[in-house]
């Protein structure tokens, strides 16, 4: 390596403007798969874009909090984000009221039952007890499921992989297993999505349908209540 | 633009002032949400801009988790360890999630008169 060449790579992989900009490159990638292939969900532009990044990464010896150094500019965007979704939410109020029970009673549901069987089957197949809490919050958006599992024992950090992992299957297979159990309605799908798999499952609903994005929005929203709420307090029911 | 991006900042930081000063385990974004739609509720509409903006931040939504899945770098050694039960407890309670919640919903909505038709949008 030249000395010139030595300056610039000491200063690339500490630089928060690399990790920023390959995170924009690896998405558009992702992206640009996701659509040269036909759309097809198991491409999922996220699941390309992680992909790229963790080998570009493990390849040039860079760590993890480095990267996240500059690409925490992106991850930050996260907030504005979520209260970016009250327009959608807004635009389809009108229906949202007029199916205030069944939302309540599906999300009460849905929410319990995505915390309770992924601990359940982590639990039967022999997992640690750290791995279950960090699995517990994980269908909720990352910001709040990081500060749940927090609080109840869960590796934080964790957490926020499981939360990824949970939307890109339901991204991916969403779609498949609606079919299946014959859910035609686009406010049901959109909502199942929304809280089974926070944000993914919303932008995945937002790809799809206008109507389901904005039932997915507030299924993202409200879960993350209820997990808020809920999970500490089952937690002290179940483990202590 | 601007303008838009001040309000949702704004709305965020207000949530997250909110949940600190009232020690609700809610968090800010959440409540900056609640904020903004109860916002659009009184003034009785979605300005123009907003509507651009916010559009424009939601057709990309799924950038924005793309540093944190990095994370799972930091994680090979635990994944690999536990990587069956990780991934049929990920890959079962998400499909689990996914189709009981929208199945429940369509049950229950199914008894009012237009569940089914969404409000004239079409439905496959």
């Amino acid at each position: 390596m030249s000395p010139d060449f030595h300056e610039i790579w000491v200063y690339l992989s500490a630089s928060p403007l690399a990790g920023l900009t390959l995170t924009l490159v690896a998405y558009q990638a992702g992206m640009w798969v996701f659509e040269r292939f036909g759309r097809r969900p198991a491409l999922n532009p996220v699941m390309i874009a992680v992909l790229l990044i963790a080998a570009t990464l493990m390849v040039a010896g860079i760590d993890y909090r480095t990267y996240f150094d500059g690409a925490q500019f992106v991850h930050f965007l996260l907030g504005p984000a979520t209260v970016a979704l009250a327009v959608p939410l807004y635009r389809q109020f009108q229906q949202v009221r007029r199916s205030a029970v069944a939302l309540l009673v599906a999300l009460l549901t849905g929410s319990a039952a995505s915390a309770l069987s992924a601990v359940a089957i982590a639990w039967a197949l022999g997992a640690s007890e750290r791995t279950m809490l960090s699995l517990a919050p994980k269908s909720v958006t990352s910001p709040i499921a990081m500060g749940v599992s927090e609080q109840i024992g869960g590796l934080p950090s964790l957490t926020a992989v499981f939360v990824i992992l949970t939307g890109i299957i339901a991204a991916s297979f969403g779609s498949w297993v609606l079919n299946l159990v014959r859910v035609t309605d686009w406010r049901a799908r959109g909502f199942g999505l929304g809280v089974a798999a926070h944000g993914i499952g919303t932008a995945r609903a937002l790809q799809v349908n206008e109507v389901a994005g904005a039932f997915a929005g507030l299924g993202m929203g409200l879960n993350g209540l209820v997990t808020a709420i809920l999970l500490p307090v089952l937690y002290r029911l179940f483990f202590t | 633009m601007l303008g838009t991006l001040t309000l949702l900042l704004s709305c965020q930081l207000a949530g997250e002032l909110t949940a600190r000063l009232l020690h609700l385990p809610v968090p800010g974004p959440v409540l900056g949400m609640v904020l903004l739609f109860v916002g659009l509720l009184v003034r009785g509409g979605v300005p123009e801009p907003l509507q651009e903006t916010a559009g424009g931040i939601l057709r990309h939504l799924s950038l924005l988790f793309v540093p944190a899945g990095v994370g799972v770098m930091a994680h090979l050694n635990r994944l690999e360890a536990e990587a069956l039960p990780i991934a049929a407890a990920l890959l079962g309670s998400t499909l689990i999630g996914v189709a009981l919640t929208a199945w429940v919903m369509s049950i229950l909505s199914r008894r009012s008169p237009d569940a089914e038709s969404g409000n004239g949008e079409d439905v496959p």
